[in-house]
């Protein structure tokens, strides 16, 4: 690993908690992007739109760092597989009230016990799964 | 300056990070899940960029705020999570995604951001997720919630 390429990990990072620390300052909400999706199925959500543009600023974000010569890598998980993932992902974070940012970076940022027992239990899960299958 | 502005902006910065960070590659994701020779550290820099932003942050400009007048600088409240309980259905949910992440690759924030690249997997995966999260708030949620109180 060299330096070059653990950089933009850190500064992508870095970005992510930028964003959810100036969303929780000025809006007062929580940008968990699982909670921040499944809101977008609730038409008429008591919560208002402020997802929706969300969501189409990351789409826009992304786009932007495409335009900036970001590559966009290459997905070639199988479409069987991609279904699986996605079932498991939407019940499992609807269940648990949250995902990667909602726990990982809002909930452990708040050092929320709650948060820090979630991540570390899909960490957990994940890296059992993973290095089993692969 | 509007809310939903901020929500924009805000959203811009997410997705940015996102593809900065490389979190949007499946194969990097993999890399840091699976423990192998070749292991990839770089997702621990994510989190790590992420948290070393969010942690100091929250003390000094968020917390005074929950402590006091429990309100955004827009003056709307601070709308954190109540919930404390660490319960099966906590343990349960992560246990499930934490699975379901660690097949593909890909959690809700890249999958959504990935949807720009126009590939089927990506589309396959995040169309399953709606279905899911769908199903769970319409029916098996309610359901639970009406053999609890039947019970």
């Amino acid at each position: 690993m060299t330096l070059n390429s653990l950089l933009p990990a850190l500064l992508g990072g870095a970005l992510l908690g930028l964003s959810a620390v100036a969303l929780l300052l000025y809006t007062g909400r929580i940008a968990g992007i699982s909670g921040i999706v499944a809101s977008l199925l609730s038409k008429g959500s008591l919560r208002g739109p402020w997802q929706l543009w969300f969501a189409g600023g990351m789409l826009l974000g992304g786009s932007m760092a495409v335009l900036a010569g970001v590559p966009l890598p290459a997905v070639t998980v199988p479409l069987p597989i991609a279904v699986i993932a996605g079932v498991l992902v939407g019940i499992g974070s609807r269940m648990a009230n949250g995902c990667t940012s909602g726990h990982g970076i809002c909930g452990i940022g708040r050092l929320s016990l709650r948060s820090i027992v979630a991540t570390t239990v899909f960490m957990l899960c994940a890296m059992i799964t993973a290095t089993l299958i692969h | 300056m509007n809310a939903k502005l901020i929500a924009l902006l805000c959203g811009v910065v997410f997705g940015l990070g996102m593809m900065i960070s490389g979190m949007v590659n499946p194969n990097n994701v993999l890399g840091f899940l699976t423990l192998s020779a070749s292991w990839n550290p770089s997702l621990a820099f994510v989190m790590g960029g992420a948290l070393a932003v969010f942690i100091p942050a929250y003390q000094w400009l968020i917390k005074p705020r929950v402590d006091a007048s429990k309100t955004a600088l827009t003056g709307q409240p601070l709308q954190l999570p109540a919930n404390k309980q660490i319960d099966g259905k906590l343990l349960a949910g992560a246990s499930l995604f934490g699975i379901g992440w660690g097949v593909a690759g890909i959690c809700p924030g890249p999958g959504l951001t990935m949807l720009i690249s126009g590939q089927p997997p990506v589309w396959v995966f995040f169309v399953s997720m709606l279905a899911a999260m769908f199903a769970y708030q319409r029916l098996i949620e309610p359901l639970s919630r009406a053999t609890k109180s039947s019970a």
